[in-house]
């Protein structure tokens, strides 16, 4: 797989490490179900997923990558959080 | 038809044209007692233990490609019970008893070969880690030898015992742990299930659940129709979240991709199942001659049962730090099969919420060696609705309740068990 990183362009999928499913977002009060929703809790699709990964031996940036969990086709890319792209 | 040697010598009297099928390609009727969902080796043995053990025989497997097609026959073939926590134990171990007398059971040659499981260390550390991984598994009655280097240098002189960054130090032994064919087991169960009149059904994808008016599951909607059932359950890991979700259900697994592979034929080489402890890569070597071997998972979500080429180096990387004889070895064939990580690497054998609806799931990647007594509990699950005694941990809510059963101490990330 080769992940379109929007800081160095196309690289292989070696430099990344996968964080997996970006949907789940860390609640903010200390509801014991909304947390365990967040830390055991899954959609797990078959089809487009967005997940996490971290350019290791790259930029060191953290992406959204949009990918097919049935053929791996990696559709974009884009950084986790845009504001600290300067 | 039994099969024996008298069976045999008759058949050949009759220049074997007198064999028959192994199991009847049934076409569903419009209802059972029990559906249970994935005709893999799970979903076969909970049938055959429902039909033998409990007596119920009104039971359809379906199965959305053909038996044999899945997991089943793209496992490693590995057979072990040399688990640690008090969870998990006593549960291979049923499953190591069932594999010891399976083919008995099932008149059928499943080529159980008990010839050993050996996990090497590399450290002092690691050593009394696997120290106590013995006694406990010794407390709960399972063979377990520590050895040390020159023990081990007598079962596997090839060994790169003196490699500068992992020197082999020792292993720990489970000498009844080894290999079965994988599609023979499968098959096994298969031909005994449906002798006992289970209907095996393939080419039938589930496409949504029947409920009644109370949201009770009564039935499974499929692509060869609608079959009602008293209960229904799944097996289908790989699958689980996705036909989970069709009854309303979210889970605590995900799925990934595990790669396998296997050498061209060689002549015996390797005497049991060696794992290397300073990363992941395990082999042992078929009754065919070919060196069956994998690692990590992919690590990534993936349903594509084909994995990428940076695993495939890495544990090819990882078989020449440990055995820098087969780098002359020419891989054969690689494959991936679809596994159903679970949040704490074990798995869940339980009830749903949803009623009428009972789950089998989340083997990640060690369903194989546990084929006979997921089985066994499935199937005591069904029939009774109380867990068996071997699989009261395997609960789906214990993620809720903070009963987790981490073997591998990593924590809540399913792509690190």
């Amino acid at each position: 797989m080769r992940i379109p990183c929007p800081f160095c362009g196309s690289r292989d999928s070696r430099e990344f490490v996968s964080r997996g499913d970006a949907a789940p977002v860390r609640p903010a009060g200390d509801d014991a179900e909304a947390m365990f929703d967040y830390v055991y809790l899954r959609d797990n699709p078959a089809g487009l997923f967005e997940e996490l990964w971290y350019h290791a031996q790259g930029c060191r940036n953290w992406l959204r990558v949009e990918r097919n969990t049935r053929d791996h086709t990696i559709v974009g890319a884009r950084l986790a959080r845009p504001e600290r792209a300067a | 038809m039994r099969y024996s040697i008298v069976q045999l010598a008759a058949q050949a009297l009759q220049r074997h044209r007198g064999w028959q099928p192994a199991w009847r390609d049934a076409a569903p009727r419009d209802g059972y007692d029990v559906v249970i969902v994935g005709g893999g080796g799970h979903g076969l043995a909970t049938a055959w233990y429902l039909a033998k053990v409990h007596g119920i025989t009104n039971v359809a497997v379906i199965e959305r490609g053909w038996i044999g097609g899945g997991n089943a026959g793209r496992n490693t073939t590995i057979i072990r019970s040399n688990y640690g926590l008090p969870g998990n134990e006593p549960f291979y171990e049923w499953s190591m008893k069932l594999w010891e007398g399976l083919e008995q059971d099932l008149n059928y040659n499943a080529m159980v070969s008990q010839r050993g499981v050996l996990n090497l260390y590399h450290s002092d550390p690691q050593r009394d880690a696997y120290a106590r991984r013995g006694n406990a598994m010794r407390m709960h009655g399972v063979d377990a030898e520590l050895l040390n280097a020159d023990a081990v240098r007598k079962m596997a002189p090839f060994l790169d015992f003196d490699n500068a960054r992992f020197p082999i130090q020792g292993g720990l032994l489970q000498a009844r742990g080894g290999t079965a064919r994988h599609d023979a087991v499968n098959w096994g169960y298969a031909r005994a299930a449906s002798a006992l009149g289970v209907d095996i059904i393939q080419n039938c994808e589930v496409t949504g659940f029947v409920r009644d008016t109370s949201g009770t599951v009564t039935g499974v909607e499929t692509s060869r129709g609608t079959i009602l059932a008293g209960k229904v359950g799944l097996a289908v890991a790989g699958m689980t979240s996705h036909v989970a979700a069709m009854a309303g259900l979210r889970l605590p697994i995900e799925s990934h991709v595990l790669q396998a592979f296997v050498s061209e034929g060689l002549k015996p080489l390797i005497p049991g199942v060696i794992t290397f402890g300073a990363g992941h890569f395990y082999v042992s070597q078929s009754d065919k001659g070919g060196l069956v071997f994998g690692g990590d998972i992919d690590g990534y979500n993936s349903y594509a049962q084909r994995g990428n080429l940076p695993v495939v180096e890495d544990v090819c990387e990882g078989g020449m730090a440990l055995m820098p004889m087969i780098g002359r070895v020419r891989l054969l064939r690689s494959w991936g099969g679809i596994m159903d990580m679970s949040f704490d690497g074990s798995p869940i054998i339980d009830h749903t919420p949803v009623a009428g609806l009972y789950l089998n799931a989340g083997w990640c990647y060690g369903g194989f060696k546990a084929t006979p007594a997921s089985g066994w509990c499935f199937a005591h699950l069904l029939a009774t609705d109380s867990p068996h005694e071997t699989a009261t941990a395997y609960r789906l809510d214990r993620f809720r309740t903070g009963h987790v059963i981490d073997e591998k101490g990593v924590g809540a990330q399913a792509n690190l068990h």
